[in-house]
This record gives C-alpha cells, structure tokens and sequence, in this order.
C-alpha cells in the first residue's frame, strides 16, 4: 500500500528502574491485557521493540527498556547514540513505592543527559507510578513534591517535562498515555476541525473519538452545557469501561481481545442518547446527544455519510476541504456556540469553515 | 397470627428439594424473606453481604473487621428481603439465645465454609445446624456456600467440594434426613460466583418465578433470544432467566454489560440546566432506559438492554446478524413482557411514580 509511505514513524522511549511497572503499562495499553495479569510478566531483558500502528499514518516505535543496571549502564555508554537519537518522546516510570528515590533520579538525570545531547527536541513525560499503593488523602501531596524534585533534576528539560500520577489500577492510565498520545498525532489540529463541524451539524452535546484498539481518546469536542459536566475525567473512564468491555466480550466468546470490538453500542435514556460506532478504520466515535429519537437517527445517517472524510484524514496529515456537502440532513443547522475546553493546539491546520 | 405455618408439623415424604413456591415460616404475605449468613470466623461472611450489596471492591475486604454482633441490612429491591450476618463466635442453639427470633421467618440460610482452610470442624458445626433446623424448620433452604476457591488448583477445589458434599449428606442419611434442603455452591468474592450463587438463592424465593420464567421463555420464541435474564439492577442478582442451559459465561456477560449502561448512564445522565428551545425534543426521549451493542463479526452475539422498572433491567443475548431489522419485533414483544410484569410485580411499578 501508498500508505506506508506517509506513515510517520515516532520512537519512543520507555525507561525507568526495574520493576518500576513499564511493561505492565505497555501491555495493558497497548495489548489487552488486565491489570491482574500483569503479575505475569518478567522482567525485560535490553530492549524490546515493538511497532504500533495508531490512526493510520502513526507508527509509534516503542522501546521497552530493560531498567536493570547493567542495561541502563550499556543504554548510557555503548549504544548512548542508537538508544537516544531521534526520539520523539521519552516517558520516564518513577515507582512511588521506591526505596532509593534519590538513586532513582540520579540515574534519570543521567539519562535526560543523554537525551538532550542526542535529541534536545524531545518530549518528556514522567509517570509518578504505583499510586494506588498511597493511601488516597497523601496522593496529591506526596506527587506535587516528587514531581518538583524530579523537575529541578531534568536539566534542559525543566520547564517543559510534565507529570502524571498513575496506576495500572484505575483510568490515571489512560489519562496519562492520552496525552501522551496527542502530543504524537501529527494532524490534530486538522481531525478537531473536522469534529467540530460534525457536532454542530448532528447538534451532539459531545462527540469523542478513540483509537480502536487501545480505546485511547484521540480528540473531543463538547459542546454548550456539556462543558459543565462534573465528570471531567469522563474521557478516560470511557476508554476504560471500553476496554473492560472488549476484554469481558473476548473472554466469553473466546475471541481475541484484539479483535472483540462492536460495530455499534447504543443507549436511550431519558435524559440523554448516545452511540459508539465505528468511524474509520483505526477509530471509534462516541457521540453523546439530546434525548431525541430523531436527533438520534439523523446523527446516525451523518455519521455514516462522513466516514469517508475521516479515513482520508487517517492516513493523510494534509488539511482538506470542508465536507458539508457530505451531508444529506442536518438536525438543528444553527447549533450553539462553542465554549469547551479545546485549547490545546488548535486552529493550526484548520479546515474551511468558511460556509458554516 | 393464624396462618403462620406450623412449624412443628412433621416433614412431608418428599419435601420440594428446589423451588417451594412460598416463603418458607414467613408470615403470610409479608414478603419479606430473611437470609442468614453463617459461618465460622473470618470465613468470609460480611465480605459477602459487603460485596454483593455494597458494592465493595473484593480487595478491600481484607480491612473488615469481625464482626461482633448480628448485622441487618435490608435490601429494598423488586421485593424486600433482609440479610443478617452472624458473628461466626457465637452458638445460636445456645439457650441464651432467642432461637424464634433468629430462625423465624427465614428464607435461606447461607452456610459459608472457607475453603482454603481447614474445614472440619465447620462442618460439624453446618451438620449440627442442618439436624437443629430439620427437627423445628424443615422448609428453611440450605444454601452451602465452599467459599474462597480463587487461588485453588481446579483438582483440589473439585476434590474438596465433592469431599464436603459427602460429609453433610452422610450426616444427614445417617439422622434419616436425605431430602432436607440443602444445596451447595462453590464461590468467591473475586469473580462473578458469589453473584451467580446468590441469584439461585434468591429465586427460590420468589413465589412468582415460575410465571417469570414462563415469560422469559415466550419472548424468547417469539423475537429468537438466545438467552434472555432478569436483573436487579443495584445487586447485579439475576432473579429469572429463561429455561435454556445457562452456563455463568452468559451471566458475565450480561453482568458485565450493565456495568457500561450505568457507568455511561452516570457520566451522561447528570441534571442538565433546562436547555431553552428544548423542551418538545427532551419529551421525546425514552423514560425506560434501553441499551444494543451489535458486534462486529457476523454471527457473534449481541446484547440488548432494556430497563423494565426501577429495579430491574432485561438482558438479552442474541446471535443472529441484524438486529435493527428485528427491532420491531423485539420492541413490541418486550411491551407485551413489561405489561404482563407490571401484574407479577405491581409494587415495584407503583413505586415508580412516587420516588420515596
Ligand atoms: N500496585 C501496583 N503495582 C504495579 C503497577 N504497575 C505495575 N505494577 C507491578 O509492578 C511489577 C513490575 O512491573 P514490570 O512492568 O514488569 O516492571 P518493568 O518496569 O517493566 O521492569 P523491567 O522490565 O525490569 O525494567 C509487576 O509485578 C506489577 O504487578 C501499579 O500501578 N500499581
Ligand atoms: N481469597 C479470598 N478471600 C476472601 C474471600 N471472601 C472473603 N475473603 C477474606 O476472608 C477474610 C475474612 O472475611 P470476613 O468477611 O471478615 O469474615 P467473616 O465470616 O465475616 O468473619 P467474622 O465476622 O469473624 O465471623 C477477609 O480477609 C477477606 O478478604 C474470597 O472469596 N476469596
Ligand atoms: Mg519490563
Ligand atoms: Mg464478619
């Protein structure tokens, strides 16, 4: 296929002391695994590859590295130029139960070193791990003063390496590897455009768009009172009621994981309707709107009708024309007004507006 | 009270073993069945009331305390019915204590084992129990719990059931007591077992399962259901089901299911301003909340939801491919399930207009 070669390639780095819980993350994200099976897992030997292929044009590159001494010695000395050169990303796993914090952030100055010697543009993210192992009312304290710490070790990094606490436990995960991941897509700008016209047109309250097969979100926009939703951790609770779904679906019908999607799940309430349906080949939409039959179905059709917009957007990072004349009914045209919390990166590769 | 059944009248040849149709010593018409939890000591008695009815994660309960005196706790439900747990320290056929008042009225007594222990001297204790309550309450049902088989290789925890089995029927031939009412049950508060258990607890005693059971079948003929469930919504019991074979993989999954309807439910059902301009379109939403998922792969189940009234929720599993094309049938046949409903249980429906 032409595709592959578009694809952007992004390597990242996955690094912190044994037993730190990286793999554990990789696995759960990235291959279906539960957090309780994670047990299982030894402890990895050098580095360990693998290529996954997220929204099409994205090929993240991920190392897995081994964090017992004498591999992070050898990552430091001879292979210093294979190991940090051209990496996009580095996401460095503290474990908050770790006896030898202060060992802990020697050796990861001594890598973001290395980093900034042989890729000074990389992206830094610190995961605070294991947080569930701290009694809740300690959490956010006890993370503030660990991330200070780490930042006033970070070098030239200091002011733009940020912070996640996390555990492989609850959704802290998702929250954290989301960000991680839109930091990656080369043309969000572009897909929240694109989103943004679809929700005005099919009048949602808040449309979010995960990537299938992590159930990561990838973007959302939301709409008029939604903003005002108390659930703001709401996007990586429904990647984690997702994946939960696809693994219980997997384990009674003896599919893969991998491949134990639905093509659609609907709910009608009273008070609102929502749809998760497929939209292209790497993605799924989530739409929540008014409780509507009507809404409800026209949503359905324009979703329909849209697809073939996003799946050129998969695998083309160039900006493209409007797509209102991809719809065939629109339910409420005049829409509200958005005041959501999209700040992050838009309006760069905007798409044509102009008609709306 | 007159009608209250005599308890001392000697059992009948053949006792019913499995569903009795009434309330065993209860006062007729009351409704209010009374399970009883008993055990030995730490073998796992308010982690089940707690996990079951409270919803608490199973890891936590390893923080509860033992329990010191009797707890009530009442669930309010498409009927009610209280479960009291029984401090494992004390010897209810003590004089000193006011048997009438324990023994009277009760549905089902629960006789938790735990089966990573040692288990003799619980099962003296379950056989004394089952011989005191066959000479004054010879309907009151049996429900053996073999408690904690997470963490048993599938040949012991075979080996010690069968093995338990044995010893209380021993004990009861031996007394002359070979059709007394006792079922057995392996469970554990890590997986759905405890659930599923509790389920055939309790529809033994609903009076009206026969009837439910009947319906279920029908809507099944009549829309091709593979296998269609009763839910209580809150415990996640599952009160009828139709006649098919059930395997507990079905019930997982359904269970599981209405995990992702109430967690999507709550992110998206909170109380929204009054939207202006709105209001014909929020009328026309569903007041009965209704949930498909429709798998990707021909031929793979899907699963409908559809809530009946406050309590309880119908859950279906259907295997055939197109769905929408059937939603007539289904939605039609489900109004005709919910009618008949409303007579088997009409409380639960009055209830509904006025919330207390
Ligand atoms: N409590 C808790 N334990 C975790 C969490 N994440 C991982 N673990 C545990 O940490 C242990 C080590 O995890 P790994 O993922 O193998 O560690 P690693 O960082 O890959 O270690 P190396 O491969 O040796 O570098 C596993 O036994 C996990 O069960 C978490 O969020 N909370
Ligand atoms: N592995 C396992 N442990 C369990 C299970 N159920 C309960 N436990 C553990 O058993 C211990 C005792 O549980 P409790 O529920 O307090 O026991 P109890 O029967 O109420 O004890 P008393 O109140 O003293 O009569 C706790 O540490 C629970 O975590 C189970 O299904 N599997
Ligand atoms: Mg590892
Ligand atoms: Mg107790």
């Amino acid at each position: 296929m032409n595709t592959a070669k578009r694809q952007k390639q992004r390597k990242v780095l996955l690094m912190g002391k044994s037993g730190a819980g990286k793999s554990s993350m990789r696995s759960i994200v990235f291959s279906n695994y539960v957090a309780k099976d994670v047990r299982r897992l030894g402890a990895t030997i050098d580095v360990e590859h693998s290529n996954i292929k997220f929204m099409g044009n994205l090929m993240l590159n991920l190392w897995d590295c081994g964090g017992q001494d004498g591999f992070v010695e050898n990552y430091l000395t001879h292979q210093r130029n294979h190991v940090f050169g051209s990496v996009a990303v580095l996401i460095f796993v503290f474990d908050i139960e770790s006896r030898e914090f202060q060992a802990d952030v020697i050796s990861y100055s001594a890598i973001i070193r290395a980093l900034e010697e042989c890729s000074p543009g990389a992206k830094v993210f610190c995961l605070i791990h294991k947080m569930d192992l701290v009694q809740t009312r300690l959490r956010v304290q006890l993370f503030e003063e660990r991330a200070e710490y780490i930042r006033s070790a970070s070098e030239g990094f200091r002011d733009v390496v940020e912070f996640w606490a996390t555990s492989i436990w609850d959704q802290s995960l998702y929250k954290a590897w989301t960000q991680i991941i839109y930091f990656l897509i080369p043309n969000a700008g572009t897909i929240e455009a694109l989103l943004q016209q679809l929700a005005e047109i099919v009048d949602a309250r808040e449309l979010i768009l995960y990537e299938r097969t992590t159930c990561l979100m990838v973007t959302h926009v939301t709409r008029g009172v939604e903003s005002n939703n108390p659930f703001t951790d709401r996007f990586e609770r429904i990647s984690s009621i997702l994946k939960t779904h696809k693994q219980s679906m997997a384990k009674h019908t003896g599919i893969p994981a991998g491949s134990a999607n639905f093509a659609e799940m609907q709910i009608k309430t009273g008070r609102f309707m929502f749809f998760i349906t497929r939209l292209t080949e790497n993605t799924n939409l989530a739409a929540s709107i008014p409780a509507s039959e009507q809404v409800f179905n026209t949503a359905r059709i324009n979703i329909q009708l849209v697809r073939p917009k996003f799946a050129e957007l998969d695998i083309a990072a160039k900006p493209r024309p409007g797509i209102q004349q991809a719809f065939a009914h629109s339910a409420d045209s005049e829409g509200m007004r958005r005041e959501d919390d999209l700040s992050r990166g838009r309006g760069k590769e905007a798409v044509n507006l102009g008609e709306f | 009270m007159e009608d209250l059944p005599d308890a001392d009248t000697p059992p009948t040849d053949m006792p019913p073993r499995y569903h009795t149709g009434r309330l065993p010593n209860s006062k007729a018409g009351d409704g209010k069945p009374r399970l009883l939890l008993m055990g030995q000591r730490r073998s796992g008695k308010s982690s089940i009331s707690s996990v079951v009815f409270h919803k608490l994660p199973p890891g936590e309960t390893l923080y509860l305390e033992t329990t010191t005196h009797i707890k009530k706790e009442s669930m309010h439900s498409f009927m009610d019915f209280q479960v009291w747990d029984l401090p494992g320290q004390f010897n209810y056929f003590d004089p000193e204590f006011d048997v009438e008042n324990i023994f009277d009225e009760i549905g089902a007594l629960i006789w938790v084992i735990d089966a990573q222990d040692e288990y003799l001297e619980a099962i003296g204790r379950l056989n004394q129990t089952i011989l005191n309550l066959q000479s004054r309450y010879p309907s009151i049902n049996i429900e053996v719990f073999v408690h904690k088989v997470d963490g048993l290789s599938e040949d012991y925890k075979s080996d010690t059931f069968r093995d338990i089995i044995q010893r209380v029927q021993d004990e009861l031939s031996d007394h002359g007591y070979e059709n007394a009412p006792v079922s057995f049950y392996q469970t554990s508060i890590y997986d759905h077992s405890i659930f599923e258990a509790f389920s055939k607890v309790i529809q033994k005693l609903i009076p009206q399962l026969p009837t439910l059971e009947a319906l279920l079948n029908s809507l099944c003929a009549a829309c091709r259901i593979e296998k269609a469930y009763l839910f209580d919504i809150m415990s996640k019991i599952y009160i009828a089901t139709d006649t098919s074979p059930t395997d507990i993989g079905s019930y997982e999954i359904c269970s599981d299911y209405i995990d992702v309807v109430i967690d999507i439910s709550e992110i998206y059902g909170w109380d929204r301003p009054a939207e202006e301009g709105k209001k014909e379109l929020i009328e026309t939403g569903n007041n009965d909340a209704e949930s498909l998922i429709t798998m990707e792969r021909k031929g793979n189940n899907y699963l409908y939801l559809r809530e009946i009234n406050k309590y309880l929720a119908l859950i279906c599993l259907m295997g055939d491919d197109s769905p929408q094309d059937k939603k007539s049938i289904i939605d039609y046949n489900v109004g005709v399930f919910q009618a008949a409903l409303k007579q088997v249980f009409p409380r639960a429906d009055r209830e509904q207009l006025q919330p207390e």
